[in-house]
């Protein structure tokens, strides 16, 4: 078998028109990740034990599974109790989910990062909880762990290809589909190979960038 | 009894207070008041509790027992039925509000400039509008001498320039008193002066009490009405500062000025 210029060009753009798929699960997936990863980490620092608790144990069980195995309960198993979920909401739900648990250790580190000091000028100006963590806390404690988020956008658009395993035509699925109908499996393949380079390489590098930016910021190292 | 809640009660009083950390009991049944408009400086061995007695009073520190009245009501308890309950934190954040903090390390808000550091509580805390709240930050930055650095962030000053900063932050908030806690202490030498000179410039513009911390005995002596000395978690003499630094009665405060004196 050997490489065929022509069948690779010609499908090359099928393969290609699956990106907005691809891009909108990636990021679907990355905003549940965000959102419910700080859920994770507010209910994770509760005082209140029980949940704190309940947090911690949900934490170290979605990690210490795998996503498939998440993702077929997910699709397969919460229809018999009445949870029936599209294959996409499901997909962006689990693997978004799964994602959280990593993304709230991120935000537990920047957040950890921050001096006592910071806390308790925050309270001598008399600043309510909230505003403490929208004005004084968060901004802090997020843009350090910026380059890191990125990775795990990265990671989780890396993971997309699990999502065949209940029906989602994303790029390795498109492929395979593509290669079984012609018997030629090399080109759609390598193709699909190329996409991902071709997505994650640019975003590594701006996560770079980010990185420097974030080191330099408000004036750090200017003195 | 018809005697006015208001006249002649102190801002601040520490009724029996008593702090421990795990075993170690830092203060142990402190009876303090402090009057309104009174300068009152802080003075004793290290450990000997004056940090944690302000840091109780700003509500970063809860006592172990005993009661911490500010304008007659206590702090740290709420009257529910006639009896004292532990305070909620609608209850702190209601006093708290007469209450300012300078601190050892400064902590200003690193991601915001310097204005926006002495801006941000006026707003969201005091309801201020914006553009007031940013023309009085200003004066107020000026009269600490950092006119010039509205746009600056903390990390681009000095360690004099952002305990400047500092006080303005806390002052521009109008309490009812001040602490500072060691504010110069974490200065090199040649800064101290600047700091100091900004409380005392303060001190005469303002009718705020104040409780100093401080080791600098020329400073307690030109600001404070009272110096209090302390010792194993109580006070062990107070005075006037005359009284304190020239004719200290008890032999702990003699070893304790004589050690100080010599090594400053
Ligand atoms: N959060 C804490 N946990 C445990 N021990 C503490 C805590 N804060 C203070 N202490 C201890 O309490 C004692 C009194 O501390 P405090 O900071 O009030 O003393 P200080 O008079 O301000 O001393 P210094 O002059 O060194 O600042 C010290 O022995 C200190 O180690
Ligand atoms: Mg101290």
């Amino acid at each position: 078998m050997s490489w065929d210029w022509e069948f690779a060009i010609k499908v090359f753009p099928e393969i290609f028109n699956v990106i907005w798929l691809v891009i909108g699960i990636t990021f679907g997936a990355y905003a549940v990740a965000l959102v419910f990863g700080l859920i994770l980490t507010f209910a994770r620092r509760s005082s209140f034990k029980p949940l704190s608790w309940t947090v911690y144990g949900f934490i170290e069980f979605i990690r210490s599974t795998p996503p498939l195995v998440q993702l077929f309960f997910v699709y397969f198993a919460l229809p018999l109790i009445g949870i029936s979920l599209n294959k996409y909401v499901a997909g962006i739900l689990t693997l978004g989910i799964h994602y959280s648990t990593y993304v709230s250790e991120v935000y537990r580190s920047g957040i950890d990062s921050i001096e006592k000091g910071q806390w308790e000028a925050a309270r001598a100006l008399n600043f309510t909880k909230s505003q403490t963590w929208s004005k004084v806390i968060l901004p802090q404690a997020i843009p350090p762990v910026i380059p890191m988020l990125g990775n795990y956008l990265i990671v989780l658009f890396k993971e997309t290809p699990l999502l065949m395993a209940i029906g989602v035509v994303e790029f390795l699925q498109k492929a395979f589909l593509i290669g079984a109908d012609h018997f030629k499996y090399l080109e759609p393949l390598t193709i699909v190979g190329l996409l991902f380079l071709l997505l994650s390489y640019p975003a590594a590098l701006l996560i770079n960038r980010l990185e420097k930016w974030s080191n330099q910021a408000y004036g750090k190292g200017s003195r | 009894m018809t005697k006015n809640p208001v006249q002649n009660q102190p801002l601040v009083k520490y009724e029996k207070v008593s702090k421990k950390f795990d075993d170690l009991e830092v203060l142990k049944g402190l009876d303090l008041d402090i009057n309104q408009g009174e300068r009152v400086a802080l003075i004793g061995p290290s450990g000997s509790g004056k940090t944690t007695i302000i840091r109780m009073l700003m509500t970063l520190e809860e006592p172990t027992s005993g009661i911490i009245k500010v304008d007659g009501t206590p702090l740290w308890h709420k009257e529910v039925n006639g009896k004292l309950a532990p305070a909620d934190e609608n209850h702190l954040r209601k006093i708290r509000g007469d209450i300012g903090m300078v601190f050892q390390q400064f902590n200003l808000f690193p991601h915001m400039t310097i204005l926006r550091n002495v801006t941000e509580a006026q707003v969201h805390v005091k309801g201020i509008p914006k553009d007031e709240a940013e023309k009085r930050a200003i004066t107020m930055l000026e009269k600490v001498g950092l006119g010039e650095k509205v746009d600056a962030y903390p990390l681009q000053l000095s360690g004099g320039q952002q305990q400047r900063v500092a006080i303005a932050r806390a002052v521009v908030m109008q309490p009812k008193i001040m602490l500072f806690d060691e504010v110069t202490s974490a200065l090199d030498p040649e800064l101290v002066g600047e700091v100091l000179e900004v409380i005392k410039e303060i001190a005469k513009e303002s009718d705020m009490a104040m409780i100093l911390v401080t080791h600098e005995m020329d400073f307690a002596r030109d600001v404070a009405d009272r110096i209090v000395f302390l010792h194993g978690g109580l006070i062990e003499e107070q005075g006037s500062p005359k009284e304190i630094l020239e004719n200290p009665q008890s032999s702990r405060l003699q070893s304790f000025l004589k050690r100080f004196l010599s090594t400053t």
